[in-house]
């Protein structure tokens, strides 16, 4: 209640520009616990209001990229499971998807609904550790255990349909490697149960605590129109009301044909972006309650040539991850791999917007308003 | 008026406070919910998922014979040259030539277990196991030549 939080909506109270020396430069990482990698964020404080922040990115660059060109359509699919490890199923699902168009492949129906099903419970997991980290960077540490209990069941399930936890490499060219596990449906119905118990589990913790909310009220400002003009898409986009949603504004997949919502707060600070998210997690497990029961019978792969090769042209695919849009886009001049590969990472743009959200507040709230964007470091990178 | 507001927030973070500690005491007090596993002293119960991708193995039968034709089939789809197969050539006793394998090299050090290279099998002659402790101190030991010394291809398998 003593925060001058006003300063924010007032950027002409960040005292005007002093002589050198009078400004502290400090470093927060590449090796910190609240950038939940190796980001390196070089600060400019005056006393303790920041004047600006400056990411220095490249300490996680693995150039898959450029090691994409040397792997043919089938192989470089789970090289993506490691740009945004918390979202690897969607990742692939991208770069299967950007595949499939190229070769006009139909997938067939059981497939897609297989896909959706791990697209949202890896929202849902993606979503829950942020909710446990987010909380343990504002010094709550039990919500960290909470989260990964839960998470722990999405991750038996993908264990043992997909046979990895974190990397799954589960999508191929034309459908899913393996069929699902005959404990699949049983397992992810007792999951979403006990997970709408959670949830209001978690509200009762954590977003209900006064403490938490003057934290995260009024912090991290990022305007509708800034959201727009740096590029953010995702939950920190719709935080600030900007509808963005891939799943409702390009559907792909069957997400045309399901009851879901798109999540929009208009509260502009971190408590927006963090509410969008919790209630993205309420909307991810309609969308597995509709499809679970509804599984239709069938082929779970498309039948593909052994050898793919994509016609000479440029191919691109957008897709929802958990932090916002992917995109996928292949230059192909006709060979068995790409001539060129791009992603287009959700992580890069959200960080970007980063220096003015926090410019002009005081560097405590520096750490809510970066976890609220949920920066995963490989992704940014890549 | 500003001191009425400063007492009320007092009062509704020690609330705030107190709801959080309630779900603490609630878990302390409740043995059940823990799902935590020994890891390490727990291993003779342990159980794993029966599709989890932990290594590479080529299963053999008691006759000590095993399914792979030596086709190449997983050394093209390996993304990062972990499977090298090095074929020779039998003669039967038609006085024909057949190929069959020398040697299945196995980089472990270098596998990511994608599971591309079972996926892509045309014999089923590979397989993920659940093996999952590779530690060792010589990376030489994690080459591996998976066909066993004297294997032969099982018959009928083409």
């Amino acid at each position: 209640m003593f925060r001058q939080t006003e300063i924010i909506n007032q950027p002409s109270t960040i005292p005007p520009s002093k002589e050198e020396g009078e400004y502290l430069t400090i470093n927060v990482g590449p090796q910190h616990p609240a950038t939940h990698g190796v980001l390196h964020l070089v600060i400019t404080l005056s006393g303790e209001t920041i004047i600006n922040i400056e990411p220095h990115l490249g300490y996680i660059h693995r150039s898959i990229e450029k090691m994409c060109e040397s792997l043919s359509y089938r192989q470089f699919i789970y090289v993506t499971s490691r740009m945004d490890y918390l979202s690897s199923h969607i990742n692939n699902h991208a770069c299967a998807l950007v595949v499939e168009k190229g070769l006009q492949v139909e997938v067939p129906q059981r497939a897609q609904y297989i896909r959706v099903i791990m697209d949202e419970l890896t929202r849902i997991a993606s979503h829950s550790l942020w909710w446990g980290a987010m909380a343990m960077d504002l010094g709550a540490f039990t919500p960290f255990f909470h989260a990964f209990r839960e998470r722990e069941a999405i991750n038996e399930i993908m264990e043992e349909t997909c046979g990895a936890r974190l990397t799954m490499n589960y999508m191929v060219p034309g459908g899913v490697m393996v069929d699902l596990h005959p404990n699949f449906q049983q397992k992810t119905k007792a999951l979403i149960q006990a997970y709408y118990n959670r949830l209001d589990e978690w509200d009762e913790l954590v977003t209900g605590n006064i403490i938490f909310q003057n934290r995260m009220k009024g912090v991290g400002m990022l305007s509708a129109e800034n959201a727009i003009s740096y590029g953010c898409t995702g939950p920190v986009a719709r935080g600030s009301g900007v509808s963005c949603d891939v799943r409702k504004i390009y559907p792909y997949e069957i997400y045309n044909q399901l009851q879901f919502d798109e999540i929009l707060e208009t509260g502009c600070d971190s408590l927006a972006r963090y509410n969008v998210r919790l209630k993205e997690i309420r909307q991810s497990l309609k969308i597995v309650e509709q499809l679970i029961d509804n599984i239709p019978e069938g082929e779970f792969q498309a039948k593909t040539k052994a050898v793919l090769k994509l016609p000479k042209g440029e191919f691109y695919q957008r897709v929802e991850t958990a932090r916002g849009e992917l995109g996928v886009y292949i230059v192909s001049e006709g060979g068995t791999t790409p001539y060129r590969i791009k992603f287009r990472s959700p992580g890069f743009s959200n960080l970007s917007a980063l220096n003015h959200m926090v410019k002009g507040s005081k560097i405590g709230d520096l750490i809510a308003a970066m976890g609220t964007l949920d920066l995963v470091i490989p992704d940014i990178d890549r | 008026m500003f001191i009425k507001n400063y007492i009320k927030e007092v009062f509704g973070a020690v609330k705030s406070l107190w709801t959080g500690m309630r779900m603490t005491g609630y878990y302390f007090t409740h043995k059940k919910e823990v799902i935590t596993e020994q890891y390490p002293d727990n291993r003779a119960t342990l159980q794993l998922a029966e599709r989890f991708r932990g290594e590479v193995v080529m299963p053999h039968d008691e006759n000590n014979q095993h399914a792979c034709t030596g086709c190449s089939a997983c050394e093209i789809a390996c993304p990062n040259a972990t499977i090298k197969i090095i074929n020779k050539f039998d003669i039967l006793p038609d006085g024909k030539k057949k190929k069959a394998i020398d040697k299945f090299v196995y980089h472990l050090e270098l596998c990511t277990m994608c599971g591309l290279c079972v996926e892509a099998c045309p014999t089923s002659a590979i397989k993920m196991a659940n093996t999952f402790e590779h530690s060792v101190y010589d990376r030489r030991q994690l080459t591996k030549t998976l066909n066993q010394p004297g294997s032969k291809i099982r018959e009928g398998v083409e």
